[in-house]
């Protein structure tokens, strides 16, 4: 007889925690290998595509930079809202909210005022407009207990259409020839990229920072151990006098305006104007949630797994075109290197023991 | 402008037939206390494939059992993370969706735009279909409304009057007390997820097959977000479930009837998820004592603990 056994684990090494997610990654790679043989496809060279195409040429790297910007962005700024089980699944509006702020402010003062000005004031007006589009499900989950997952989501789907409202309407643009979309945003409003690539590097750096700031504000201040005591164990935090309003409206700012600056870098970096939703963000707000899992929740992680992910869209892009495969490949590699990370999670809390006995 | 209100009405009911299917599983699965996200992803997975079972075999029904099956078998996944693993349902769920939308995706290709020449005809029922008004809006309708219904009524007659569904629900309120009657609470919550799943993938199979007849990537356009809103909204009852979808499914088709009054169709596109909001808020007045929520809901068990 064999009997499995379990037991919590509760030395967790720093190594064993890197190992086990390489190893959930690996298993990750291996069910979707075999998705890949029944599509038809030679999964060992599919995946050498997906990598190759994202970290093997400088083009790729260039690419898979420029894509993890957003990542990187958006994945830190959760990790602070998962951290306190405030489940953000609205980053994809409140990026939307941000490119919308920043595409008014750069459209209305661009012509007037200088790029030292107009650039920050693009910054800040899209951080501010995804933070108020994030703590609107912040006081609809503390004043009203309704559920956060499906508010940000109905959310994603209302700023969505109000975006496409703009540019189709009010916002529809004079050199687009009929077209959807704003105008180009004036030249000051434009950001700068790094010779020879799309990598708008003000995003790049200020993506580098949140995440270092963040990391700081988790683990040093008074706010994030708060937010992590929400969290954790409310019943606590409400012994402890915790705000839990206060508390929730920050973090929810927080993570929504970085999603907002998100919207900043693709408007004023990559497209220089506002089209359809779908050519804004290409999933970041979803992707990001996978970033922050792999982060195991800490912002200063995100950094590598926002490239990492990044590669994934870029070589995912890569071997639609070489390969023929469809843009839904690239779901579910994230989705099932999602499945297997939590999966992971398990093993890595409990110990597994096979015991042999006679019977 | 009688007509018209028939007519209205009659698409309201087809609307809200999905939304009613998802809505009736996942208040099984809830209620055994396992929050499934991954409707949305399930009800893709329902869709492509009874399409392409149907447009292949020309058998509409054949269709609707694989879809049945194959959403079972992909919530398996959901099942055994949160489950067996005690995995974070809300992320083990999202999985799901973004695995059950990539997969629907990639299977469905070579099918886009394809139509389904194969018609479901509606089924007119004798003598009632005969009344006016109400014979053309409920009586006169595709397999799927009734189907639906009936689905509905069962469920809340299995939840509330049978031994095994009265155990479903108190593996929802208190595992550990229902685990020491005996009762295998795993197994449960394994059968409560899986239902959640059939009928996530017969709502889908409902979209393709009947409601558009064609298949498309993102075709399910948030209606598994909506059914988990309307989960809530129902008090996790499937009796009430009905009058939750249908009025749903109301708000649905307003979006076509106010088109030609010129407001922006994206702002009409806006109402369902407006409306869910809604809802939501609406819910949150009522004193939550009453709300009926699954005590444990979204709580992982730990077997022989404490």
């Amino acid at each position: 007889m064999i009997t499995i056994k379990t037991t919590d684990r509760y030395n967790i090494t720093a190594f064993r925690s890197f190992m086990t997610i390489i190893l959930s990654l690996v298993a990750g790679l291996g069910v979707i290998s075999i998705i890949f043989l029944m599509a038809g496809v030679n999964p060992l060279h599919a995946i050498s595509e997906i990598f190759s195409g994202s970290f093997g040429s400088i083009y790729g790297f260039k690419e898979t930079l420029t894509k993890a910007i957003p990542l990187i962005l958006i994945g830190a700024g959760l990790t602070l809202a998962f951290r306190a089980k405030f489940w953000n699944i609205g980053a994809e509006g409140q990026l939307l909210m941000g490119a919308i702020f920043a595409t008014w402010v750069g459209l209305t003062f661009g012509e007037l005022l200088p790029p030292y000005f107009i650039v920050p004031l693009i910054f800040l007006a899209g951080f501010i407009g995804g933070g108020l589009w994030g703590i609107i499900p912040a006081i609809l989950k503390i004043k009203y207990s309704i559920n956060e997952v499906i508010s940000t989501l109905m959310l994603n789907y209302i700023c969505a259409e109000l975006l496409t409202m703009l540019i189709v309407g009010p916002w529809k643009g004079k050199t687009r020839f009929g077209f959807p979309g704003t105008n180009n945003l004036p030249d000051s409003a434009i950001l700068g990229l790094i010779p020879g690539s799309r990598i708008h590097y003000a995003t790049l750096i200020l993506a580098i920072l949140c995440a270092i700031v963040l990391c700081v504000v988790i683990y040093k201040t008074r706010f994030g151990y708060e937010a992590r005591v929400v969290g954790e164990n409310p019943d606590a935090g409400k012994y402890a006098g915790i705000n839990f309003l206060k508390t929730s409206l920050i973090l929810m700012a927080i993570s929504g305006g970085l999603a907002g600056l998100a919207g900043v870098g693709e408007v004023a970096g990559i497209h220089h104007y506002l089209g359809y939703p779908a050519s804004v963000s290409s999933g970041y707000g979803f992707t990001a949630i996978i970033v922050a899992w792999l982060a195991k929740l800490n912002p200063l992680f995100t950094i590598i797994s926002g490239i990492f992910f990044a590669g994934i869209l870029v070589g995912g892009d890569a071997i639609q075109i070489s390969l023929g495969l469809p843009a839904a490949t690239v779901e579910i590699v994230n989705g099932t290197l999602l499945i297997f990370l939590i999966m992971g999670d398990y093993f890595l809390n409990h110990k597994i023991t096979l015991q042999f006995s006679h019977t | 402008m009688e007509d018209i209100i028939i007519s209205t009405l009659q698409r309201a009911m087809v609307a809200g037939t999905p939304l009613l299917l998802a809505t009736t599983g996942e208040v099984i699965c809830e209620r055994s206390g396992i929050l499934n996200l991954g409707v949305e992803g399930v009800m893709a997975m329902g869709a492509v494939t009874a399409f392409i079972v149907t447009i292949t075999t020309g058998q509409p029904w054949l269709g609707v059992l694989v879809a049945i099956g194959a959403g079972m078998a992909i919530s398996i996944i959901h099942a055994f993370a949160s489950i067996t693993l005690q995995a974070n349902q809300v992320v083990s769920g999202l999985a799901l969706t973004m695995l059950g939308l990539g997969l629907s995706g990639m299977i469905g290709k070579p099918y886009v735009g394809k139509p389904l020449s194969i018609k479901m005809d509606d089924w007119t029922i004798p003598y009632l279909s005969d009344i006016p008004y109400l014979g053309k809006i409920l009586f006169t309708q595709s397999p799927f409304f009734y189907l639906a219904i009936f689905l509905a009524l069962v469920a809340w007659f299995f939840l509330e009057r049978t031994r095994l569904g009265i155990q479903i629900r108190s593996t929802g309120e208190n595992p550990r007390a229902t685990e020491t009657q005996g009762v295998n609470v795993f197994r449960l919550r394994y059968l409560s997820v899986l239902i959640g799943g059939g009928f996530s993938a017969l709502a889908g199979a409902h979209l393709s097959i009947s409601y558009s007849k064609s298949w498309i990537e993102g075709m399910t356009a948030g209606r598994g977000w909506i059914a988990i809103a309307l989960t809530i909204f129902a008090l996790w009852n499937p009796g009430r479930a009905i009058w939750a979808a249908f009025l749903f499914g109301g708000i649905f088709v307003v979006q076509y009837l106010m088109q030609p009054l010129g407001i922006s169709p994206n702002f009409l596109a806006m109402l369902p998820y407006l409306a869910t909001l809604i809802i939501l808020f609406l819910i949150s007045l009522k004193d939550p004592r009453k709300l009926n929520a699954p005590a444990m809901l979204g709580e992982p068990y730990k077997r022989g603990e404490r």
